[in-house]
């Protein structure tokens, strides 16, 4: 079976639905953000699939969409820095990991 | 030529598979180091599927930048925060059988939207020869049309480094 622009969407939505999961099942903050960065990436190849199947009229890939791939990974990664900080300063000030831990804001 | 196309059908199906065994991976182990390395291996598989959709370039920053910089930053903080002590607390059932509803409704309307989706059957064209690479296309986007978000996220990075000193920064009092 050939593969089709579909493979890569579906590839792209069962990872998206992985990293959904395992937002709703983990209770470790890290872990969460990692599934966090996994639906940012399944984003990432639906993008670049399309790119790549809805080709321009001269015959080429569309690279606007991947010039636009390359601003989602640098927002990301500032993303992840910024993430991970606060993450630090929430284990300081509370010293668990554990979001059902984490409830000051609760009633 | 035949045997060609069969090897990158091949391939796709080897890639996606680690990809999405990586995935499972990160989700399933109690371990978060173990879950961070399963993560490793899904963004190692999707760049694999990058190169093989010809964005070279967004492969290459692909490991790069997730699989070489982020990931040893996770693996930084979760050495940080001596973690292997809480691993053995147990999943909340409600929690575990929440999620797996909402992934398998997910999973099962993606289904439904891609098989009416009739745009999604074409197969993949060659690129036609002779035109400048992707490295070189998406540099001359970045610098002409796209010169003034470029900018933009300069700065951001900026204000991002800038937060992340101030919320690590220990309050002196």
């Amino acid at each position: 079976m050939e593969v089709t622009l579909n493979h890569f969407l579906f590839v792209s939505g069962l990872l998206f639905a992985i990293g959904l999961a395992g937002v709703l099942v983990r209770r470790n903050v890290i872990v969460i953000f990692m599934c966090l960065e996994l639906m940012l990436s399944a984003a990432n190849l639906s993008l670049v699939a399309f790119s790549r199947f809805n080709l321009t009229p001269s015959g080429d890939a569309d690279y606007n969409a991947q010039v636009f791939l390359f601003f989602i990974i640098t927002v990301a990664a500032a993303e992840v820095a910024v993430g991970l900080a606060i993450i630090v300063a929430l284990y300081r000030a509370k010293q668990t990991t554990d979001v059902t831990q984490i409830n000051t804001m609760k009633n | 030529m035949e045997q060609a196309e069969v090897m990158l059908d091949l391939l796709f199906y080897i890639f996606s598979a680690l990809t999405v065994i990586g995935a499972l991976g990160v989700i399933v182990n109690k371990n978060p180091v173990t879950s961070a390395f399963c993560l490793i291996a899904a963004f190692i598989g999707l760049a694999a599927l990058f190169i093989q959709l010809d964005a070279y370039l967004v492969g290459i920053i692909q490991i790069l930048v997730y699989g070489g910089a982020v990931m040893v930053l996770f693996l930084f903080i979760i050495m940080l925060m001596d973690l292997p002590s809480e691993e053995r607390r147990k999943f909340g059932w409600g929690a575990v059988a929440g999620g797996i509803l909402v992934g398998c409704v997910f999973v099962v309307q993606l289904v439904r939207v891609l098989g009416d989706y009739s745009a999604g059957s074409r197969v993949m064209q060659d690129l036609p020869d002779g035109v400048a690479s992707d490295v070189e296309q998406i540099g001359k986007l970045m610098f002409t049309q796209y010169y003034f978000p470029v900018q933009v996220v300069g700065v951001l990075l900026l204000i991002s480094t800038i937060g992340v000193i101030v919320l690590s920064k220990r309050e002196l009092d």
